[in-house]
């Protein structure tokens, strides 16, 4: 008799939170991660996507009527063009932005924090961002540049602010922000209401909250990859105490949203501590303790940390196995995975490490022996899922599939 | 003195390193043989990054530092270095990708160890590729990809190249995030590095070997 979606949710959930704590699942669960794959399976553009999220959200059905993931986020990938757009987004290009339409969207690295401005930041972000970030970043918002120290609002301090909304820059940026957010409220809506199309559909979602390292907050959108690393050399204590400044901020922006949603997952996406973009001794001292506070934010809020390694970790094994048992997922981009089942079994539950390449350019014979080789190696005792190295744009379906059901039949003979 | 210089910048002591250039350019040396110093320590520098003991935060910062000097040096020279050339390397990203960190990083190395390089940008179309190869006659093609996208891109490039009639001139060699030997067997380029000392080792086997 066929299992109902609510079933299937309930079996789904169980399976991946099983795996996530170190219990032994029925199975071992394929929680891909799929960006721009959907698109691609359902024939349209990732600019029709993006400029209409119901587009997006067909590709999305189309996508989980043939496939069985068993977590998986929906559309929320599909980012609103249209408000982008609107507020002149600098940071990222985008397909009918600088790419063509079936292009992925991608960063565009620049410096949006200056080397002098560490002092103002860390003393007052909101300013800082208000003011200084805000303006830079989304060139409609300009006008945000004009606004005084709301810090210095007591008594009749907030005379200034008011006086702000008399200058035209101000009054435009805030309509431009009333407008922007009518939009960014159609993707919202229908980002919420994919989750619960898809538990009806028995599927769990696999977000609830998003985070970063602490470094890289100060790294990515703010100061730039150069500005990030040659400010290790050129100003190492300013560098500490903006990273020390952002570790509370890191956890309230993943945490309470993921409390909120009722889904106990945050996705903490790295991007400068692998192996190659800085020394040992400066990832354990510029990254992996604030990072790991981080991780502790989420376990004491009671959320399940997913931390997305990008690039290869084998080399910061010995650091990172350094949490608490059965609440940490390491999600793996490149890494030996021997090693990363020595240091992390019994320990954190280990995700990925399927090269995408495979996925694009394997036979469907190989990418069952690569599943095989991974669920051998990481999956032995539980504590393993099953997912590409990367996001998923390109790949041949499949391959794609073979990854799906391969994993679910050998996982529960393996765990049988 | 020089080896002062050599040895500031080999530490990354950035201070120090433009004091001893200014100091040297004031007691009278040649600001070639001060440039040429300072090349030498850059080399030095790619060769710890080899050995596992710099990463691309020094190779970033010894960068920077090093067009610190140049910007100080160029100036006093009377016309421009014209260092011995080991072999000319057209570079850039594939269309549809703009990514370049790591590519600006294999333009240093190769540029410290002696190539002319030609660096095209991001987000390069096949014909541009061909195009440049066809005006600088390279020895070496490089093409620079983060993301999946890339792979069609190359393979595209490649085609491009070689209906052009130019395939069996030029050593072609991939690199990048998605990027490895797999992909450089479906794109068909004739090697894989996965960082930019791979870069100037595949290029100066090549070049060599002529």
């Amino acid at each position: 008799m066929a299992k109902s979606a609510e079933e299937l949710y309930e079996e789904r959930l169980k399976r991946s939170l099983d795996a996530m704590q170190l219990k032994l699942p029925d199975t071992v669960p394929v929680i891909p991660i799929i960006q721009a794959f959907p698109m691609y399976y359902a024939g349209i553009t990732i600019q029709e996507s993006m400029e209409d999220i119901s587009k997006a959200a067909e590709a999305w059905d189309k996508f989980l009527a043939d496939f069985d993931p068993d977590m998986t986020q929906g559309p929320l990938l599909s980012l609103p063009a249209k408000v982008m757009e609107r507020l002149d987004l600098r940071w990222f290009k985008w397909p009918g932005h600088g790419l063509p339409a079936s292009k992925m969207y991608q960063y565009v690295e620049g410096e949006y924090m200056k080397a002098d401005e560490y002092d103002e930041f860390v003393f007052d972000p909101t300013h800082f961002m208000l003011t200084k970030w805000l303006p830079r970043t989304l060139g409609a918002l300009e006008g945000l540049s004009k606004l005084p120290l709301i810090r210095d609002a007591m008594w009749f301090g907030w005379f200034s602010i008011v006086g702000a909304f008399g200058l035209p820059e101000v009054r435009e940026a805030f309509e431009t922000l009333t407008d922007a957010a009518e939009e960014l409220a159609k993707y919202n809506a229908a980002c919420a209401a994919y989750v619960e199309k898809m538990k009806k559909m028995g599927f769990p979602s696999s977000y609830g909250g998003f985070s970063w390292a602490p470094f890289d907050l100060v790294g990515d959108t703010l100061r730039g990859s150069h500005g990030i690393m040659t400010d290790m050399f050129r100003r190492p204590d300013k560098l500490l105490k903006a990273i020390e400044k952002m570790i509370p901020i890191s956890i309230e922006m993943g945490v309470g949203p993921a409390i909120a949603s009722g889904i106990p997952l945050v996705w903490i996406w790295l991007h400068k501590g692998c192996a190659g973009f800085m020394s040992d001794e400066q990832f354990q001292k510029f990254y992996w303790p604030s990072l790991r506070a981080l991780i502790m934010g989420c376990i004491e809020g009671g959320i399940i940390p997913v931390v997305y390694c990008e690039g290869d970790y084998t080399p910061r094994l010995e650091h990172i196995k350094d949490v608490p048992r059965g609440k940490v997922v390491y999600h793996f981009e490149r890494i030996d995975m021997i090693k990363a089942k020595e240091a992390l079994g019994g320990i954190a539950c280990i995700m990925g490490g399927l090269p995408n390449s495979l996925l694009v350019l394997g036979t469907t014979e190989e990418v069952k022996e690569y599943c095989k080789w991974l669920i051998d190696t990481a999956g032995k005792d539980g504590g393993y899922i099953m997912a590409s190295g990367a996001l998923v744009d390109e790949a041949k379906p499949e391959n794609l599939k073979t990854m799906f059901d391969f994993t679910h039949e050998y996982g529960y003979e393996v765990y049988t | 003195m020089a080896e002062d210089l050599v040895k500031a910048l080999v530490d990354l002591s950035e201070e120090e390193a433009l004091k001893i250039v200014q100091e040297r350019l004031d007691a009278g040396d040649a600001p070639l043989k001060i440039l040429d110093d300072a090349r030498s320590a850059m080399t030095i520098i790619g060769d710890r990054f080899s050995e596992g003991e710099y990463f691309i935060p020094e190779l970033v910062y010894s960068g920077e530092i090093m067009t610190e000097i140049s910007e100080i040096i160029k100036p006093k020279l009377a016309k421009a270095p014209d260092f011995k050339r080991q072999g000319k390397v057209v570079i850039g990203t594939v269309a549809g990708d703009i990514h370049d960190i790591g590519k600006n990083i294999v333009v240093l190395m190769l540029d410290t160890h002696g190539f002319e390089v030609h660096d095209l940008g991001v987000d390069i179309a096949p014909e541009k590729f061909v195009e440049t190869i066809r005006e600088v006659k390279p020895e070496v093609v490089g093409l620079s990809g983060f993301l999946t996208l890339a792979y069609d891109a190359m393979k595209e490039t490649i085609a491009a190249i070689k209906d052009a009639g130019l395939r069996d001139q030029v050593k072609i060699m991939i690199g990048g995030g998605q990027m490895d030997n797999r992909v450089r067997e479906y794109v068909g380029a004739d090697a894989y590095g996965p960082d930019a000392m791979a870069a100037v080792s595949l290029a100066k086997g090549w070049v060599g070997g002529k």
